[in-house]
């Protein structure tokens, strides 16, 4: 056993939660990259698109986020890729947050109505023009809200990568748990430091989605 | 850890070089009971979360709405501080954490009641939302019948509230079955814990997990199904 003071470990604590941000930020990039490449698969060829898009969806939606990571982490290196825990975490989070940001998108596109398109349509204007300057902008705003909801859904799952043993701030709470003895407290800690991180962009999503419903 | 493609290998020779690796499903298919069983686990502990769950939820968000000030504070720091939080740790606070207040929980149990909790949280946010969306002239149409507060809560506003919320509870209900793979960790004998141990027998890592989150999709598929029928015989033209 070693004593360890709350002095040492919150800072070693902070010091990791570092980590569940970058990891965030990357699936939170490398999502919306993929959920656009997607959006524009599915609208830009809706017969194949659309239904290889949804069933992508629905395949990352209705399975364990725990087995995705697994079956990236282990299925990889069949495949002659070696990964360490920190890549496997980013490929497995991005391809999880890219169905879950298209299908949060989608939704926000197809909010707008359905004249919109009719009517840019009419005037002769290609899809991409008429997804940079008509529909888009309008999608964009409404998708606002939602997407920083996600943001703390995104977060909480980055805690899944201590299981393929990347130190971020679960892994290093279980560290210094096992290492002092006190799971109560350090575990008490890291809740409250992941609280600490998304608590604000619940708030914030909130915040944004009436002042939304006010201007609507 | 991993099988490596080298030729010191210590890993079960592949009889196509090429390919470097060959899978074989076999270990997959010898252990078919242990992954029933796994599975019919995950099942319970869903099953036991989403009634414990349910009811308490539909408490919460009573309380919520029309309790007292302390118990609206209290039900919405409850709901705010398990839904900014990741399950992971909510379980490792329970099983690990708890003992050292006296509280000893077996696995199963800590498995049970940590994601009973979680649901709760979400679950209170849902029946808030449906209760928010009965009409109050039908609260008041129930009070002026006579009827007592109870009673228009069961038989008038509950029913209606339920049925709009039905399809985001049904949803919850199966993130809460997919969330569950986690209680592996603390060695609850789930399917994903099964898994580990297959994989761990047999190094068929990949093989092993991809058929058991195939499992989990048809269990997610499944759910659905028989809940979206029981939702059309007993909601049937209530949602408006």
């Amino acid at each position: 056993m070693i004593t360890l003071s709350l002095s040492d470990i919150l800072p070693y604590l902070l010091l990791a939660a570092r980590w569940t941000l970058l990891l965030s930020f990357i699936a939170f990039v490398g999502g919306g990259i993929g959920a656009t490449l997607l959006l524009l698969w599915r609208y830009g060829a809706p017969k194949v698109g659309g239904r290889a898009t949804t069933v992508y969806i629905q395949l990352l939606q209705g399975t364990p986020l725990l087995l995705q990571l697994f079956l990236v982490f282990f299925g990889l290196p069949l495949l002659g890729i070696e990964v360490s825990p920190l890549f496997a975490a980013s490929i497995a989070l991005t391809l999880y947050a890219s169905a879950f940001l298209a299908e949060i998108w989608r939704g926000c596109v197809d909010a707008v109505p359905r004249g919109q398109w009719d009517a840019s349509a009419s005037l002769g204007m290609s899809f991409t023009i008429r997804m940079r300057y008509v529909i888009l902008p309008q999608a964009l705003k409404i998708a606002i809200p939602p997407t920083v909801g996600f943001l703390v859904q995104l977060v909480k799952s980055t805690a899944l990568a201590s299981i393929v043993g990347f130190e971020e701030l679960t892994r290093s709470g279980q560290i210094v748990a096992n290492a002092t003895f006190k799971p109560l407290i350090i575990y008490g800690l890291v809740a409250l430091i992941y609280f600490a991180i998304c608590y604000p962009l619940t708030l914030g999503s909130r915040v944004m989605e009436r002042r939304l419903r006010v201007t609507r | 850890m991993l099988p490596s493609n080298g030729s010191s290998s210590p890993w079960p020779k592949t009889s196509n070089p090429s390919m470097g690796y060959e899978l074989d499903f076999s270990a997959i298919t010898a252990n078919l009971g242990l992954l029933l069983e796994g599975a019919g686990l995950t099942l319970m502990l869903t099953a036991i979360a989403a009634t414990l769950g349910m009811a308490l939820s539909i408490g919460g968000a009573a309380a919520r709405r029309w309790g007292p000030v302390w118990a609206q504070t209290l039900v919405g720091a409850y709901v705010e501080l398990i839904r900014n939080t990741p399950f992971i740790v909510q379980l490792f606070f329970i099983f690990f954490g708890l003992p050292s207040l006296g509280i000893k929980l077996t696995a199963l149990a800590a498995a049970a009641l940590a994601m009973t909790i979680n649901l709760t949280a979400y679950g209170i946010e849902i029946m808030r939302a449906g209760l928010e969306a009965v009409p109050p002239g039908q609260r008041e149409a129930g009070l002026s019948l006579g009827l007592s507060p109870l009673s228009v809560f069961v038989y008038v506003t509950l029913p209606q509230a339920v049925a709009v919320v039905y399809p985001a509870l049904v949803s919850q209900i199966i993130i809460t079955m997919l969330e569950s793979a986690v209680v592996s960790q603390i060695a609850v004998i789930d399917l994903t814990h099964v898994a580990d141990l297959i994989q761990s027998r047999t190094y068929r890592a990949f093989e092993t997990y991809f058929i058991v989150t195939l499992i989990y999709l048809g269990m997610a598929l499944l759910l659905r199904c028989l809940f979206n029928l029981a939702g059309q015989r007993y909601f049937a033209g209530q949602r408006g």
